[in-house]
């Protein structure tokens, strides 16, 4: 890999004071711009320069920064979590970009994920979707009988797996044309599917899903495959094919 | 109780568009069989025939009734899931990249289904409504030679060697014959039937010449090009509506599998061309045949 340097950037970012007033973006410069640094460093080195300005800074959403809170959500010169692919926000880094460049950064856009402030969008829809049905709902009083002790084929353990590596970032949701939700509700209703311990609930769970979905405003999958490839996390549209045989299993 | 909603819900939508889009993938097999016969010489009497069986036939009625309902329910839904999905983003991005992850055709299949949608309303403006409504549509005649120099029009019956001179047939709405030529025998009535006009019986019935009517539709020496050229451009378009429509109907239905997809998708590709071209082809002969 080359050697860190300093670049210059132009940041065109989306500043709204909060959830009821109209928002707009905003043109800033930022000089001296390490690449060796993350895109949440430089963001954080701009806020620096907003505060001695005695400007307000940015607000953005960022937790664990390794990728697995998934809580970072940006939408960056037009890919959500910016240029780079199975990677989260927290793990751009400003070598993907060069001396000289304008990058938009702009917050999640969907009816469902309203913004709270500057880039910082409210997700609790995915919460309301989850507390839907996206459990197994086992007695936790000091008698659980340890997972492991059911066998499980070693095909559904891997793709139970594979979907469970969801985070619940909301990019599928960003980055869709109809800023639908299928492929995080696929993972979710697919991790437990694919288990006995899940089975149990089945029915319910995804009927319940999927109508909490619905009611959160998230638009219809059309198929374009858009989620898939912007998730960080490589979930395959085969978990949104896995729902909707599991909706249609609990409908009939 | 959790409940499903099969109607409402968005994945109950998604397999209704489904259905439907695979039922009128069939729809749209039966229809091009039926009008690559246009492409045969001689074909007049075949196509008009099959015109005939295709309007009459208690079974083909019932399939062609599927056919209108699922037309409507298919466009209805498609219309009312893309009102829906533009309403999930009300603000747009400033910077967005759609092409970068998405085809063009998944990602417009509203407009290119509406498209497909006014395409089929002219068509049966066209043709549909002429067969069925058109109580000016011409009925099939073919010029005969008995013997040398004689040429002249007959009609032609439905059973197997039976002509009637044209001259001597009354169409409706036909005005009597001037004063001193012979009253004429023979009388056209509920659109097809031939009848005896002393006696009032039937003696015949005609066909519907539905072959003309394509043909002089295509070769119409004012517009001819023009409806080759929207019917080429309307194939395009549902090529476009199919390649992605094809594959993603199965995936509506939930059946996306690691052997089968791949298969699937070169299918429905392969799909999504020849059948436009095939149907394109058809005008395009017929405009520019001798
Ligand atoms: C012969 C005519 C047509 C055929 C064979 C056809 C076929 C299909 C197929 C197979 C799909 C995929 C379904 C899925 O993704 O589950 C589809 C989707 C769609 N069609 Fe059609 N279609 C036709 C006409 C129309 C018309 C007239 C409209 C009118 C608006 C329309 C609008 C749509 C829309 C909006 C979708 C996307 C639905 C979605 O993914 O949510 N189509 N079509
Ligand atoms: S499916 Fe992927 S993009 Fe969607 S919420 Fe989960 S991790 Fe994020
Ligand atoms: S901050 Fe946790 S995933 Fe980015």
């Amino acid at each position: 890999m080359s050697a860190a340097k300093n670049i210059n950037i132009t940041l065109k970012i989306w500043r709204q004071k909060n959830a009821k007033t109209k928002g707009g973006i905003e043109t800033y410069k930022l000089d001296n711009v390490s690449t060796a640094s993350s895109f949440l460093e430089m963001l954080d080195q701009l806020n620096e320069q907003l505060v001695n300005e005695r400007k307000e800074p940015v607000a953005f959403d960022h937790d664990c920064r390794e990728g697995i809170c998934g809580s970072c959500s940006l939408y960056i010169n037009g890919r959500a979590h910016g240029p780079d692919t199975g990677i989260t926000t927290c793990q751009l880094h400003m070598r993907m970009f060069n001396d000289g460049d304008t990058i938009f950064v702009e917050p999640w856009r969907s009816k469902a994920f309203p913004v709270i402030k500057d880039l910082v969008v409210d997700r609790s829809a995915f919460d309301r979707i989850q507390q839907a049905g996206g459990f197994v709902s086992v007695n936790t009083s000091g008698r659980t009988i340890d997972a492991n002790s059911i066998p499980v084929p070693k095909d559904d353990a891997d793709k139970a797996f594979m979907a469970a590596a969801c985070i619940g970032c909301g990019a599928c949701v960003a980055t869709c044309k109809n800023g639908s939700a299928m492929l995080f509700v696929g993972a979710k209703v697919s991790q437990y599917a694919l288990l006995p311990q899940g089975k149990v609930e089945a029915t319910e769970r995804v009927l319940n899903m999927v109508r909490q979905m619905d009611e959160e405003g998230f638009g219809n999958c059309t198929n374009t495959g858009a989620c898939e490839i912007e998730c960080p996390k490589g979930i395959s549209l085969e978990n949104i094919a896995r729902m909707n045989r599991e909706y249609l299993k609990a409908s009939l | 109780m959790a409940k499903s909603a099969l109607l409402k819900s968005s994945i109950g939508k998604k397999y209704w568009m489904a259905l439907t889009g695979l039922f009128l993938c069939l729809f749209l097999v039966g229809h091009l069989a039926g009008n690559l016969q246009l492409l045969m010489p001689n074909s007049q009497l075949q196509f008009n025939q099959y015109a005939l069986f295709m309007t009459t036939n208690p079974a083909v009625k019932i399939l062609s009734y599927l056919t209108y309902i699922s037309i409507l329910f298919h466009a209805v839904d498609g219309i009312l899931l893309a009102i829906q999905n533009k309403k999930a983003r009300p603000v747009g991005y400033a910077k967005s990249n759609p092409s970068a992850n998405s085809s063009f055709a998944s990602r417009n299949m509203a407009v290119l289904g509406t498209l497909v949608l006014v395409f089929i309303a002219t068509h049966m403006i066209n043709f549909w409504a002429k067969m069925h409504f058109d109580e000016k549509m011409p009925l099939m005649t073919q010029t005969i030679e008995p013997a040398p120099g004689m040429k002249s029009e007959y009609y032609v019956g439905r059973a197997v060697g039976q002509y009637y001179q044209v001259d001597q047939v009354k169409l409706p709405g036909e005005k009597e014959p001037e004063a001193g030529l012979p009253p004429k025998q023979l009388e056209v009535k509920n659109g097809t039937d031939l009848y005896n006009v002393q006696a009032n019986v039937k003696v015949g019935e005609l066909y519907k010449d539905l072959h003309k009517i394509t043909f002089d539709f295509f070769k119409d020496k004012k517009y001819g090009l023009y409806f080759t050229l929207f019917y080429v451009f309307s194939m395009l378009v549902l090529a476009f509506h199919l390649w992605h429509g094809f594959q993603s109907a199965f995936q509506s239905l939930g059946l996306n599998n690691p052997k089968w997809t791949p298969i699937i998708k070169f299918a429905g590709k392969a799909f999504a061309v020849i059948v436009p071209i095939l149907f394109a082809i058809i005008p395009l002969y017929i405009h520019f045949s001798k």
